[in-house]
């Protein structure tokens, strides 16, 4: 995925740093083998980088089509849009049921307010929105932490189906069964800094977490060469996960 | 997918784009509720007073509405953001100055609203009675008190002042429903990080919030003086009370990001129905005062209720 970093820090600073939420002091960040350095969140978005928190990044009396455009409305062409300024919410309204309808995001109406969803539904909009709008990174930092085991799994296979559009996923999770079932390569985390990088196909589960809980070294699993930065380092089917 | 569930699924999703005018959007939804508490109201009075139901009276009504119902315009901007306005009759001759102290207060300075707009309210009021003395000003000038002329259409005048309540709230509705504006009000009164997360600038939105709220009051500064054509520093002494109560009982929600001004235009004239027909039931003014407050508190617990049950 062209991901590269390099510093002491626990998940969150990572995924703070990654996302412009913070600026690393002593770190460099790498995208697509550029060193990129982002100074707020809005120039990592304008990167081509969104992040999916664990708590609801959506806007719960706003209707479903307004959460996917939220902070990128788009006006109507012509005079009614640069003279009176009007929103195109019919073209926001198809935009957004065409894209929930290829993420086999299943909801009543594209006009419901996000409250009225549930809240796997509710992640589930928020994961929409940034596979709308990412180009180039997918973060999301615990997504599944605040739901139920069937919401998880729903939202787990909404970010396959992510993955499978081209966009790489950095999945960030102490759940080991979900990161196993989404991820193809783990960034294993111990005490603030990554101990082993391991594709899933080669490691068990229990080798994973023994290496994340110190029980075991992490010489003892097959892991994957770490790549320069400017060099590729994709994982061999283009797609990269995290975990600690 | 298989084609039978693709066709389910794209028959969901067709219910939901169909357009519907904006207007009809900003009339329908909250409104229905305030809107049968005012004919309820209306048919009340009707039915109990003799002169309530007269198209005088109900004029009067409307030309009673105008002050309070313009600064609720204001008031509703301010409250949609979960903010509150406890000073904006106070800003008789300041008032946009005013929208921009208490916009940079609360915005860039981070303090609550309740109390910067509670302090400017304090300060204002002691200000302008000690530039006034106290005393009453009589006002002559024409331009001044414009707003209480108009054309008188069946022999019932509707003022400029009257006019420019219903045409503002006309522009706020659209201002709110069909911009980017009045979306990032929305966004920022309901969910303030995830507007920050998405790159809106949540304190210039704010800060825009109170400076066009001042703007507002400006007008409806002007209509006042229209009405009473006196500058005195103890006027409208309710204003402020009155208007957080035409806010809140048109369904705009104290904790932000749920109502707007057409809900708002029905609590004013909710809140001036009620006024003026306990005056024609021959009750006393505190009484009326006395109800006013019962009402507000009682939208705000029904405000409260609905959103604890939305937020399970």
């Amino acid at each position: 995925m062209g991901t590269w970093w390099r510093w002491r820090a626990a998940t969150s600073t990572l995924i703070k740093a990654l996302t412009g939420a913070l600026v690393p002091a002593p770190g460099v960040i790498h995208l697509n083998g550029a060193q990129v350095s982002f100074r707020n969140p809005l120039e990592a978005r304008r990167a081509g980088i969104e992040t999916v928190y664990q708590e609801l990044g959506v806007a719960p009396a706003l209707e479903v089509s307004q959460n996917l455009f939220l902070g990128r409305e788009q006006r109507r062409p012509g005079l009614r849009g640069t003279l009176f300024r009007q929103l195109d919410k019919p073209a926001m309204r198809r935009a957004s049921a065409e894209h929930m309808a290829d993420l086999g995001i299943r909801i009543q109406s594209i006009r419901q307010r996000v409250e009225t969803l549930s809240g796997g539904q509710r992640q589930a909009v928020a994961v929409a929105r940034v596979a709308a709008w990412a180009t180039r990174l997918v973060v999301m930092d615990e997504p599944t932490a605040a739901l139920g085991v069937r919401e998880t799994r729903q939202v787990l296979d909404l970010i396959l189906r992510v993955r499978d559009r081209g966009l790489p996923v950095v999945l960030i999770s102490h759940d080991m069964p979900n990161v196993f079932h989404v991820a193809d390569r783990i960034h294993i985390h111990r005490l603030g800094r990554r101990v082993a990088l391991v594709n899933t196909d080669n490691v068990t589960m229990d080798d994973a977490v023994a290496v994340m809980t110190g029980a075991r070294s992490p010489a003892d699993v097959p892991q994957v060469p770490l790549s320069a930065p400017g060099e590729d380092a994709s994982s061999p089917k283009g797609r990269d996960h995290g975990e600690r | 997918m298989t084609p039978a569930t693709a066709r389910v699924a794209a028959a969901d999703l067709d219910t939901g784009v169909g357009s519907s005018s904006w207007w009809r959007v900003a009339l329908t939804g909250q409104v229905t509720g305030p809107l049968a508490a005012l004919i309820l109201a209306v048919v009340i009075f009707s039915t109990t007073t003799e002169n309530f139901f007269s198209g005088a009276n109900l004029a009067l009504v409307v030309q009673q509405s105008v002050v309070v119902g313009t600064l609720a315009i204001g008031q509703t901007l301010v409250v949609l953001t979960a903010g509150i306005d406890l000073a904006c009759a106070a800003g008789v001759v300041v008032t946009v100055l005013l929208g921009a102290v208490n916009g940079s207060l609360v915005s860039f300075a981070s303090l609550p609203p309740f109390i910067v707009t509670l302090g400017v309210l304090t300060a204002l009021t002691a200000g302008a009675r000690l530039f006034t003395d106290s005393a009453s000003y009589p006002i002559k000038s024409t331009p001044l008190t414009a707003l209480n002329h108009g054309p008188r259409v069946g022999g019932v005048a509707i003022t400029y002042g009257a006019m420019a309540w219903i045409g503002l709230t006309i522009l706020m509705a659209y201002a709110l429903t069909q911009t980017k504006w009045g979306t990032r009000i929305y966004t920022v009164g309901d969910n303030p990080q995830a507007a920050e997360l998405v790159g809106i600038d949540v304190k210039r939105v704010l800060f825009g919030v109170y400076v066009v709220a001042g703007l507002i009051y400006a007008i409806a500064a002007w209509q006042a003086l229209g009405r009473t054509p006196t500058a005195d520093p103890a006027g409208y002494p309710t204003a402020n009370l009155d208007s957080i109560t035409a806010v809140v009982i048109g369904g705009t929600s104290l904790f932000g990001g749920r109502g707007g001004v057409a809900g708002t235009l029905v609590g004013t004239l909710i809140v001036t129905v009620l006024q003026n027909g306990l005056t024609h039931a021959g009750i006393d003014s505190l009484y009326q005062q006395v109800a006013t407050g019962v009402l507000v508190v009682l939208a705000v617990a029904v405000d409260r209720l609905t959103r604890t049950r939305q937020s399970r």
